[in-house]
């Protein structure tokens, strides 16, 4: 398989630090020099006599050593990387394009700027239809911001009702980011368990509703997959009580144009760019997560706000009294929001409806297949993503994290792992819109192989992956023996740790 | 466009699999009444010409804004290696065997911010020095169990907003330490007296009017509080600046946007959070250590993960999960591209040309707000007139700062950079 070759390009080469290439006098960089100066004499007390200790070396050596890098990384151009709810689906070369025009243009440079916020306002009023809302901020930088963004949105509008709630509810099956933004907001959490048939049911909101509640932060469709059935309802007991629903739209990806979360009545929420609108990952950010409200939420939202008048430049407003302050410092991750934007006008109405239905087709076809051979925990019908388990693999002694291991010597990114926690040994999994029938069946050839080697071999499994850059890495040893710079390297033998 | 690779035949058989004749019968578990029956109104789809075609602003042909965000050289390798698209199109590397570019590289960012900060360990970044300040407050709160914020009021005032947002529903007093009316440095009579040991002090340093702090006196002032932490917005100042880990400070923090990342109309920014082991495992955000592989070879994954939210829930140091990866992969290849001589150089030129500026302006009458040593930015009083006929002459002038600072009238915020020519001097001249 091609896939295969590509990740095992020259694995026996370690590639060293840059710091150990470095050499006086090799970076023979030109620096601009247009002002012919040396420092004025009286900043000397303020001056390091010393040069900073960052790699010298020449431009060939730094191009060579991060090409190298590269190639012992998985991206999404690569294969298939099918990890459920992070949602990696192929990011188009186009939004990138596009985004690059931006790159040289400083935030007080009013008349590009101009562009720049009309730009930014058309986006906020396509995210706005599209998940049926009233408002929107873009500033968040990632989905975990937009959800701290989106609390604080929500204390705010508590406080000025002079409730004193400081309890949110929570499925079993949250993001972990849940729980985490709402302490950072100031809230106390309480866990709600999800119901049998892996969606949380109205009476169980019910039974915990008591005077204390704010909120009750819910992912629709769930970390299962699962579309949350009961949400009207839910919405409806939450509202009357003077509660808030807030929604976490990390699946907003698979009802696209089918449902909207301001018609299920969801009082807030945030969408992550990156999962919904195809903007790059990063290998760990930038990212981008708008929050969008009701109207009755909107003077919180954070400043700046976008604003226009007539024959004016697009400007940033920052007099909006009941706003929760700021959240970035500046207008959140720009060239983001530029890419999204690309997204949703490259593919129009009927292109974002079809994304969540062929979502949806390609997740079912990876289900109906892997269950004759993998546990599946919930029988209820799934959207765009699945969980399935290791229960019938474990007794043979393979887990899941060996399931995932092995999947990269087929050339595959592995599914999510052990999340969600409702599920012992979860195999999370989704495949995206952007999968094409010929990788599908491969995967499933790849999972059946494996379910077919559990019960024959299983022993194979312990020593993988094999054909990867490194063969798997010990991070209890990383835990122990902390070492998070090329300075602890230095003063650790070098021998432990090549062991 | 559509980015779906399905043909009609590729779609029969799948439904065919499934065992439905189409896809709707997959949402069947929404409810009726939740559904969506129109059609979304939002344009396209568009071909990638129609999407090309659509008008951009033409960026000013001189600029002198910074504030925080700043523009610098940027050598071309950096884009051409960050476009490779093992790194951009990766996720988070929660799974080392494939994901040793990314991880060897934020271990090489970390290694670089640690030492030009001088601190002993750096996170693998957050979203930008505003946010970095907030998280370093709720570190210092919760390790010192402390109930006072002093922040210089010559930090930039986004940065303190973003403190008070992130600090609103927290028991936390915070207040704005002055500076002195005519250097624009901290006020130590004022420092001394607000410091004690139930305080959390941090300080800008070059402040936000490009002042350089007097860093010694107020390392020993800053002794007597119970946290200390150094802000640097202008990363380029390390390489010149004494480390501000010599003044011995519990976290060095900031925006690091300067090595490698465009200006970018505000964002991507680059956040970066520097500390000492004492504080290592209450700090924020992702942590890249080095291991080995099963078979003995060096390799790198995410550590010390018992820190963060997917595992301590709401018990976590912190919220942040995704955070500006590849922002910080850009600033480890920036830096070992431009070297230790260059980055000393552009320093350099970046504090010799703002003294050459500053020098013009006051030539044509213009005076300076403070008469503090500064790096490369400093205020200068320009009124509204002459601000636009800078602009109407196609120079951004700077950023005005009276919305943040009343009592300074007319402050403008003038930046140099090495990006700054001998033309824009000379537009300078020629307009003024």
């Amino acid at each position: 398989m091609s896939d295969r070759n590509t990740i095992r390009t020259f694995p026996e080469i370690t590639e060293p630090l840059l710091i150990t290439r470095s050499a006086q006098g090799k970076n023979k960089r030109q620096i601009p020099d247009p002002f012919k100066a040396g420092l004025p004499a009286d900043l000397s007390e303020f001056i390091n006599p010393e040069q900073a200790t960052i790699p010298d070396v020449s431009e060939v050596e730094t191009v060579r050593h991060f090409t190298r890098l590269s190639r012992k990384n998985f991206g999404i151009d690569q294969g298939m990387y099918p990890l459920g709810s992070c949602t990696m689906k192929y990011n188009p070369k186009i939004c990138e394009h596009i985004a690059n025009r931006i790159k040289n243009i400083h935030p007080a440079d009013k008349l590009p700027m101009h562009n720049v916020l009309r730009a930014l306002a058309a986006l906020q009023r396509y995210l706005e239809e599209i998940c049926g809302m009233d408002a929107c901020t873009l500033w968040p930088a990632a989905g975990a911001h937009g959800e701290l963004t989106g609390m604080l949105i929500i204390r705010k509008a508590l406080q000025a009702k002079g409730a004193k709630r400081d309890t949110v509810l929570i499925p079993d099956m949250a993001h972990g980011t849940n729980p985490a933004s709402c302490a950072v907001a100031g809230f106390a959490t309480r866990s709600i368990p999800s119901g049998k048939h892996g969606f949380l049911e109205a009476g169980t909101v019910k039974e915990h509703l008591d005077e204390n509640v704010a909120a009750l932060m819910i992912t629709n469709p769930n970390t299962l997959g699962i579309f949350e059935q009961e949400i009207g309802e839910i919405a409806d007991l939450l509202h009357a009580h003077g509660s808030f629903l807030y929604m976490d739209g990390a699946n907003l990806n698979a009802i696209l144009g089918i449902t909207r979360p301001g018609d299920m009545g969801v009082d807030c929420l945030h969408v992550n760019l990156h999962k919904t609108f195809g903007t790059p990952h990063g290998g760990g950010g930038p990212g981008s997560g708008p929050v969008l409200v009701q109207a009755h939420l909107e003077k919180y939202l954070p400043i700046p706000r976008i604003v226009h008048e007539p024959h004016q430049l697009f400007k940033l407003s920052y007099t909006t009294p009941d706003s929760i302050g700021m959240v970035h410092s500046s207008v959140g991750n720009v060239s983001v929001l530029i890419k999204a934007l690309v997204y949703i006008v490259s593919l129009g109405p009927r292109g974002l409806l079809e994304c969540s239905k062929t979502a949806a087709l390609n997740a079912n076809y990876l289900r109906v297949q892997l269950a004759r051979c993998f546990d599946l925990p919930y029988k209820t019908p799934t959207l765009h993503e699945f969980v399935l388990s290791d229960k019938q693999q474990k007794d043979r002694g393979v887990t899941t994290l060996d399931i995932a291991k092995a999947l990269m010597d087929y050339g595959f990114h592995p599914p999510t792992v052990y999340f969600p926690l409702v599920v012992p040994g979860a195999i999370m999994i989704e495949p995206t819109e952007t999968e094409p029938l010929e990788e599908l069946d491969r995967f499933v050839a790849a999972m059946e192989e494996i379910a077919s080697l559990t019960q024959s071999n299983p022993e194979v499994f312990h020593d993988k992956p094999k054909l990867t850059p490194v063969v798997r890495v010990d991070e209890v040893w990383a835990a122990r023996n902390l070492c998070l710079t090329w300075s602890m390297t230095e003063s650790k033998p070098e021998e432990e740790v090549s062991k | 466009m559509s980015f779906i690779p399905h043909n009609p035949e590729d779609r029969r058989k799948m439904l065919a699999t499934v065992g439905i004749t189409d896809e709707e019968e997959l949402f069947a578990t929404i409810p009726e009444g939740l559904r969506h029956s129109q059609r979304l109104k939002v344009p396209g789809p568009l071909d990638e010409e129609t999407i090309r075609r659509i008008p951009q602003g033409r960026v000013s042909r001189t600029c002198f804004a910074g504030g925080g965000i700043y523009r610098h050289h940027i050598p071309a390798l950096v884009d051409a290696l960050a476009a490779r698209q093992e790194f951009y199109t990766a996720y988070t590397p929660y799974q080392p065997e494939i994901s040793q570019g990314t991880l060897q590289s934020i271990f090489e960012y970390q290694s670089m911010l640690a030492s030009l900060t001088g601190m002993d360990v750096s996170n693998a970044s957050l979203y930008d020095g505003a946010t970095a300040l907030a998280e370093a407050a709720i570190m210092a709160i919760r390790a010192k169990n402390l109930r006072r914020i002093l922040v210089t009021r010559s930090t930039n005032p986004a940065y303190r907003a973003v403190l008070r947002t992130y600090l609103a529903n927290h028991a936390i007093e915070i207040r704005e330490v002055p500076f002195e009316r005519t250097s624009s440095q901290v006020d130590q009579k004022i420092l001394e007296a607000m410091i004690g040991a139930d305080a959390a002090f941090f300080i800008q340093n070059p402040n936000f009017f490009g002042t350089l702090e007097p860093m010694d006196a107020v390392a020993t002032i800053a002794r007597r509080a119970g946290f200390f932490g150094i802000i640097v917005t202008e990363a380029i100042s390390l390489g010149l600046l004494r480390k501000p880990g010599e003044y011995g400070p519990d976290a060095v923090l900031g925006e690091a946007q300067s090595f490698g990342n465009p200006p970018n109309a505000g964002g991507p920014l680059l956040g970066f959070f520097c500390t000492t082991q004492e504080h290592l495992r209450r700090m924020p955000g992702r942590i890249v250590g080095m291991t080995k592989d099963f078979a003995g070879n060096p390799a790198f994954c995410l550590t010390l993960a018992t820190r963060e939210q997917h595992i301590r829930r709401e018990k976590a140091t912190s919220n942040i999960c995704t955070n500006q990866g590849l922002c910080a992969i850009r600033a480890a290849i920036y830096l070992s591209a431009i070297g230790p001589k260059g980055l000393r150089s552009i320093a350099t030129q970046c504090v010799a040309g703002a003294h050459q500026i500053m020098g013009i302006l006051q030539e044509k009458g213009f005076t300076p707000a403070f008469t503090g040593p500064f790096f490369h930015e400093f205020v200068v009083r320009m009124d509204m007139d002459k601000r636009r006929t800078l602009e109407e002459a196609g120079i951004v002038p700077g950023i005005p700062i009276e919305r943040h600072y009343p009592e300074i009238q007319n402050g403008l915020l003038v930046t140099v950079t090495e990006m700054n020519t001998r033309e824009d001097s000379k537009c300078l001249i020629e307009t003024l």
